[in-house]
C-alpha cells in the first residue's frame, strides 16, 4: 500500500513543481536575451536606467506606506475595542471585511469615480492630491480583509483582556494602554498585515490606471506594450519583491509573542 | 446577541465599571470613536459606491426609474462577455481546485520528505500574490510566440504549438495563466482541511478491510468535499473579478466582462452610464452568489470539525 501512494505523490509534486518553476526559469532566461547572441543583464540595466521606473516605483512605495499607516489607524483600534467592549459589532466587522472579496475592485473604483467626481459633495478627483488620497483609501479598502485577519489573529493569540486589565490596575490611560501595552504585543501581526498590503499595492494596476495616477502598475503595462525584454526583467523584479514581502511575514512569525489566555 | 451583551458586562464588572456611571460614560465615548474610522470607511468606500451603482442601474438619463439598463444587459456583446468570463472562471477554478487538492494530498499524506511541505506552503503564499501584470509578462516569456517553451518545443521536437491552434491570448491561454495563482490559493485554503483527515480514520478503515478506493469514497471525500466546494466558489470569484492579468496579456482583444467594464469606465464604451452600472451590479451579483455558496458550505464544515 505504501509504494504506489508515494509514487503518485512524487509524480503530482514534480508535475506541479514544473508548472510553477518553468515560467520563472523561462522569464529569467527571456530577460537575459536582450543582447544578441549572448546572455546579459542589459534588460535590467535598461529598466534601472529608466527615470520613469524610479518615479512610478517611488510613487507606489509612497502610496503603499500611507496605505499601511491608514490601514493600521482604521483597523487596530476597531478590532481592539470590538474584542474588548463591543462584541456585538463583531458580525458587522466580519461582514464588512468580507465585502472587498465579493465586490471586484473594478466595480468599487467605478463607484468612486461616479460618486466622488469634481462636481460631487466630496470631490476627491478634482485635484491630484485628492486623487492620491482616494487611491490610498481604495487600497486600504482592498487590503482590509488581510489587515483585519492579521490583527484579529494577533489579538487572539495574546490575551488582550488580561493585558488591558493589568494596565488599568496601574492607572494607565487608554492611550497609554494601546500605545505601550497592546501595540508592542501585536506589532508582529500588524507588520504581517503591512507586508501583505505592500505586496498587493505595489503592482496594482486597475484602480491606479482608472484614477490616472502615475503608479508602478500602469507603468508596467506601458512597458509591456512598448518593449520586448524589459517586461521579463520587471516580472522577475516583481517576483523578488513579492517573495521579499512574504519572506518577511514568515520571518516575523518566528518572533510573534504568544501568551496563553489565562482564565484562572 | 443578548447573551453576548451580558457576557461583556460581566467581564467589565471587575474593571472600570466599579467606579460609577460617570467613569463608564467617559469610557463609552472613546470606544465608539475608535470604531468610527472603520465604520466611516465601510460606508464611504464599500457601501455607498455599491448602493450608488445599484441605483444608477435602475435610472435612465433623465433620472427616472427604469428597467431598460437591466434589459440592455441582454445585448449579444454583453451576454458573450459574461459567458466567456464565467467559463474562464469556472474552468480555472475547477482545474485549480483539482490540481491544488492533488498537490496538497501529495505533500501532506504522500509521505514525502518533511521539508517539502513548508517549502510548498511558502511558495504558495508568494505565488498566490504573484498576480496581475508581472504574471502576464512571465507567461508571455514562457508560452508567447517567442517564449521559452514555444521555442524549445519547436526546435527540439518540431512541434509548433501556435500552428497546432494554441494562442496565449485566448480562453485557454488565460486559463493556464490564472492557474498560477488559483492552484496556490487552493493549496493554502484546503491544507487545514486535509490536515483534519485523521490518520486514525485511515488505520480504522484499513483494519476493517476497506480498500484505498473505499476509504476515499466513503470517508476522505465526504469529509473534504464541503471545503473543496467552498474553496471552489472562492476561486471562482477570485478570477471573475480579475482584470490586470487579462488586460496586460490580451489588451482589449478578449471580450470578458471585466475588460468590457474597464473600457466603459475609461471612455463610456457602451455609451450609456446606466448600462455600465448594470454591468457592474451584474458582476457583484455573480460574485456574491459564489460567496454565499462559500459561506453556507463553510458554516456546515465548521460544525463538522468540532
Amino acid at each position: 500500500m505504501t509504494r504506489p501512494n508515494r509514487f503518485w505523490a512524487w509524480l503530482v509534486f514534480i508535475v506541479g513543481a514544473a508548472y510553477f518553476i518553468v515560467p520563472l526559469v523561462a522569464t529569467f532566461e527571456f530577460s537575459l536575451r536582450m543582447r544578441r547572441g549572448v546572455h546579459s543583464f542589459d534588460a535590467y540595466a535598461s529598466v534601472f536606467a529608466d527615470p520613469r521606473f524610479h518615479e512610478t516605483f517611488g510613487y507606489s512605495v509612497m502610496i503603499g506606506v500611507f496605505t499601511i499607516i491608514l490601514g493600521i489607524v482604521v483597523v487596530v483600534p476597531a478590532v481592539y475595542y470590538v474584542r474588548l467592549r463591543l462584541p456585538w459589532l463583531k458580525p458587522f466587522m466580519e461582514f464588512v471585511t468580507l465585502l472587498p472579496l465579493i465586490i471586484p475592485a473594478l466595480v468599487l473604483v467605478y463607484g468612486y469615480i461616479r460618486l466622488y467626481n469634481s462636481s460631487s459633495l466630496i470631490p476627491f478627483t478634482s485635484s491630484a492630491i485628492g486623487t492620491d488620497i482616494l487611491l490610498t483609501c481604495a487600497y486600504v479598502t482592498l487590503a482590509l480583509p488581510y489587515m483585519y485577519r492579521a490583527v484579529d489573529t494577533g489579538m487572539r493569540t495574546i490575551d488582550i483582556r488580561t493585558l488591558t486589565q493589568a494596565a488599568q490596575l496601574m492607572d494607565a490611560s487608554t492611550l497609554t494602554i494601546i500605545a505601550r501595552a497592546v501595540f508592542p504585543n501585536i506589532i508582529v501581526a500588524i507588520l504581517s498585515g503591512a507586508f501583505l498590503t505592500f505586496a498587493i499595492v505595489i503592482g496594482e494596476f486597475t484602480i491606479a490606471s482608472l484614477l490616472n495616477r502615475p503608479a508602478f502598475g500602469p507603468y508596467l503595462v506601458g512597458i509591456g506594450t512598448n518593449r520586448a525584454y524589459e517586461p521579463a526583467a520587471l516580472a522577475i523584479i516583481a517576483f523578488i519583491i513579492t517573495w521579499g514581502a512574504m519572506g518577511m511575514i514568515q520571518l516575523l512569525a518566528r518572533f510573534a509573542p504568544r501568551t496563553a489566555a489565562r482564565t484562572d | 446577541m443578548s447573551s453576548k451583551d451580558m457576557a461583556s458586562t460581566r467581564t467589565n464588572k471587575g474593571g472600570p465599571e466599579r467606579s460609577g456611571p460617570s467613569r463608564l460614560a467617559r469610557l463609552f465615548q472613546p470606544e465608539m470613536l475608535a470604531v468610527l474610522p472603520f465604520i466611516i470607511f465601510a460606508v464611504m468606500f464599500l457601501m455607498l459606491p455599491t448602493i450608488y451603482l445599484a441605483t444608477t442601474a435602475f435610472t435612465d438619463r433623465q433620472g427616472n426609474f427604469t428597467f431598460d439598463n437591466i434589459i440592455g444587459l441582454g445585448a449579444p456583446q454583453i451576454v458573450s462577455a459574461y459567458d466567456v468570463s464565467i467559463r474562464i472562471s469556472l474552468t480555472s477554478a475547477a482545474i485549480g481546485a483539482v490540481l491544488g487538492l492533488a498537490i496538497t494530498l501529495a505533500i501532506i499524506r504522500g509521505r514525502l520528505p518533511e521539508g517539502l511541505r513548508s517549502a510548498v506552503m511558502t511558495f504558495s503564499g508568494v505565488a498566490s500574490n504573484f498576480a496581475g501584470v508581472p504574471l502576464a509578462f512571465a507567461f508571455i516569456a514562457t508560452l508567447g510566440r517567442l517564449g521559452l517553451i514555444t521555442i524549445v518545443l519547436k526546435t527540439l521536437f518540431g512541434f509548433d504549438i501556435y500552428r497546432a491552434g494554441f494562442n496565449l491570448f485566448s480562453f485557454w491561454g488565460l486559463t493556464i495563466t490564472y492557474l498560477y495563482f488559483q492552484i496556490p490559493l487552493m493549496i493554502l485554503i484546503i491544507a487545514p482541511a486535509v490536515d483534519g483527515l485523521k490518520k486514525e480514520w485511515n488505520e480504522a478503515a484499513q483494519m476493517l478491510g476497506a480498500s484505498r478506493w473505499q476509504f476515499w469514497r466513503y470517508i476522505g471525500m465526504p469529509v473534504l468535499w464541503p471545503s473543496v466546494l467552498g474553496t471552489l466558489s472562492l476561486l471562482f470569484a477570485n478570477s471573475f473579478g480579475a482584470i490586470a492579468t487579462a488586460w496586460a496579456l490580451t489588451g482589449s482583444n478578449l471580450n470578458i466582462v471585466t475588460v468590457l467594464l474597464y473600457n466603459q469606465i475609461r471612455g463610456d464604451a457602451l455609451q450609456n452610464p446606466g448600462l455600465g452600472a448594470a454591468l457592474a451590479i451584474g458582476m457583484v451579483l455573480i460574485t456574491s452568489f459564489a460567496n454565499v455558496i462559500y459561506l453556507v458550505v463553510n458554516a456546515r464544515t465548521e460544525r463538522w470539525r468540532r
